[in-house]
């Protein structure tokens, strides 16, 4: 598995996780200014550069349910609130919409490309603040120096790396369906039709050699797809056009966005229930998510802006019914962390956790220890 | 490492890049099995292990995944690819664990994908086994108690993520949706097929007819007629509908 995935699929999924937010921003009408606010809030503490520092480190890709509740973290970097309904809906529609744009890359390389087109766009909602457009660069400059160099095997071995995380999430979302990207079981359409990748040549050739490697013999045969040359290579640098339509913003016409649970839990049921064995990697997993939240400033809400809450159901009675409904199977169980009197705790780490928010559903359990691991096994 | 008794972790769940192979040897088939762990060895009910060989990660950098990739048989070795290019070579006596890994092949610099082997065919060629890596090249082995690199065929900037050897035919799979057929004596290109419009998943071969499959991340699966020109003994190919 590559050790360097993760900037890669954190960055595109906050990416998405920005566009979706500004979609639903504009659809339920949030006066402008309070709109930017959020969004710049949002970019950057996602942007900050002890953040990227952690971010950037060589390191495996941790679960699921970490790395949601980064974003859940993230989300709530300003104003706005979401429902754990809501929160729910976002990250399906984050993780479904990165899943599908991993897959159709033509290169392996082209998920750079595609992390590109959400740091160009990024870039636009945040154009009238300039320290926060150099953090976004400062990440592009980043990204070019540790992928800029590497082999396309390497960028294979992380397109595989990326693929297995996304494995077995079949949630449907509407807009795919429509547009006949994603079939009713969830599963995406490959394409057979189109340009080919830039590099590969359009099937239906065969050449043959002698042995001083003239050509002597030319075959041509029907491929069966509809392919045709790549026009040009996108472009990998600061500014340039990508070629790409992948990562680029899908919400900008204001389409409501719903997902729907997949009905059969036959798919989903052995995949989702991880190992309850005790996992070694369990603690390393807090310890990132801990030095990660370090590194994100969180602006408490404070001062003459109230705190508004944003829904990503067009009404709330909808976002009510789906918090009933979410099958059991696709809870993220999100990690209850809860502040603890452990002395030997850093003291930015006792910080962090007094912050937190007390999910939804806590469990209280003071008779248990004090240790987060155990304190997880009880969830 | 070796012997019966290799470190398990049963309760450890990792997504793993790993690869299963029946190794059919003269004496005895055994079930091998790579992850980033390591290769493990079973008896071919599956259920004895005789063998464990952890990876050394030794030379390896923080960024740099450590995993054993492509597996195959000629003769009483199994071979085994690894991370850094170093292809194992594993001695396996008639019965037992006495498994003994008798060399490391260098030859490549960038991780192993596939290795392909057939047994010799006869005394002009010799070649009877092909290593494929991260970069492209191709490397033609001899086996024996000392292998033996008999040609290199440099990559192209791709990688070769499939390979197979037939009748002296080096058939190769590349990331950019070529397959390529070589003479494995000489290393000399003779087909070139534009045959897939992603990067190759696999080849397979079917050895008693000569037909190759090439299965492709286009979703296409295509099947392709080897042979060779009966005027200049160049190898041919032809697409099968």
């Amino acid at each position: 598995m590559s050790v360097r995935t993760l900037p890669l699929l954190f960055l595109n999924l906050g990416g998405e996780m920005l566009y979706i937010l500004d979609q639903r921003l504009r659809a339920q009408n949030i006066p402008g200014d309070k709109a930017r606010k959020v969004l710049n809030d949002i970019i950057s503490t996602m942007f900050n550069r002890k953040f990227m520092e952690e971010l950037f480190k060589p390191q495996e890709l941790y679960s699921k349910k970490a790395l949601r509740t980064v974003y859940e973290r993230l989300a709530h970097a300003s104003i706005m609130k979401l429902n754990q309904a809501s929160m729910d809906k976002l990250y399906d529609l984050m993780t479904m919409a990165f899943k599908y744009q991993v897959l159709l890359c033509p290169r392996p390389k082209d998920v750079l490309l595609v992390t590109f087109n959400h740091l160009d766009t990024i870039k636009g909602f945040i154009q009238d603040s300039p320290t926060i457009l150099q953090q976004v660069d400062e990440t592009f400059r980043q990204l070019t120096e540790i992928y800029g160099g590497l082999s396309a095997g390497e960028f294979q071995l992380i397109r595989q790396t990326l693929l297995i995380f996304f494995q077995d999430l079949h949630i449907r979302v509407s807009m795919f369906l429509k547009d006949k990207v994603q079939n009713n079981n969830g599963h995406f359409v490959l394409p057979v039709s189109g340009p080919v990748p830039w590099g590969t040549e359009v099937p239906g050739l065969i050449r043959m050699f002698n042995n001083k490697g003239e050509e002597v013999k030319r075959i041509e045969f029907k491929h069966g797809g509809n392919y045709v040359p790549a026009p040009k290579e996108g472009s990998f640098e600061l500014y340039g056009d990508r070629v790409l339509k992948l990562g680029t913003n899908m919400y900008s016409v204001n389409r409501p966005v719903e997902t729907r649970m997949s009905g059969s839990s036959k798919n989903l049921a052995s995949r989702t229930q991880e190992s309850i064995a005790p996992n070694p990697l369990a603690k390393e997993e807090l310890n990132f998510l801990a030095r990660l939240m370090g590194g994100m400033e969180i602006k408490k809400p404070s001062g003459p802006e109230p705190g508004f809450r944003l829904n990503l159901f067009t009404t709330d009675e909808e976002e009510e019914q789906a918090a009933l409904t979410r099958p059991e199977e696709l809870s993220y169980e999100v990690i209850n962390i809860q502040a603890t009197q452990d002395q030997q705790r850093s003291k930015e780490l006792a910080q962090i956790m007094g912050e937190f928010e007390i999910m939804e559903q806590p469990r209280l359990s003071t008779s248990k220890g004090d240790d987060l691991l155990a304190m997880m096994d009880e969830l | 490492g070796g012997g019966l008794e290799g470190p398990c972790e049963p309760g450890v769940r990792r997504a793993d890049l790993g690869a299963v192979h029946w190794c059919v040897l003269p004496f005895r088939v055994l079930l091998v099995l790579t992850s980033h762990r390591g290769i493990q060895m079973y008896e071919s009910n599956g259920n004895t292990m005789v063998y464990w060989h952890a990876l050394d990660s030794g030379d390896a950098s923080p960024v740099q995944a450590v995993f054993a990739r492509g597996i195959a048989a000629s003769g009483h070795f199994i071979s085994v690819g690894t991370w850094s290019g170093r292809v194992l070579v594993f001695d396996i006596p008639v019965k037992g664990p006495n498994i003994v890994l008798s060399e490391e092949l260098a030859g490549h610099q960038t991780p192993i994908t596939d290795i392909a082997t057939e047994p010799a065919q006869g005394q002009d060629c010799v070649a009877d086994m092909v290593t494929a890596d991260d970069s492209g090249l191709l490397c033609v082995w001899r086996s024996g108690p000392e292998f033996t690199l008999l040609t290199r065929i440099p990559g192209f900037g791709v990688p070769c993520p499939s390979v197979k050897l037939w009748q002296g035919i080096i058939a190769a799979g590349y990331g950019n949706g070529q397959v390529h057929l070589y003479e494995a004596t000489t290393g000399n290109l003779h087909v070139q097929i534009n045959a897939h419009a992603r990067a190759i998943c696999a080849l397979d071969l079917a050895p008693e007819v000569g037909k190759l499959l090439s299965a492709g991340e286009d979703t296409f699966v295509h099947i392709w007629k080897l042979s060779r020109s009966p005027e200049s003994g160049y190898i041919e190919v032809s697409p099968l509908p």
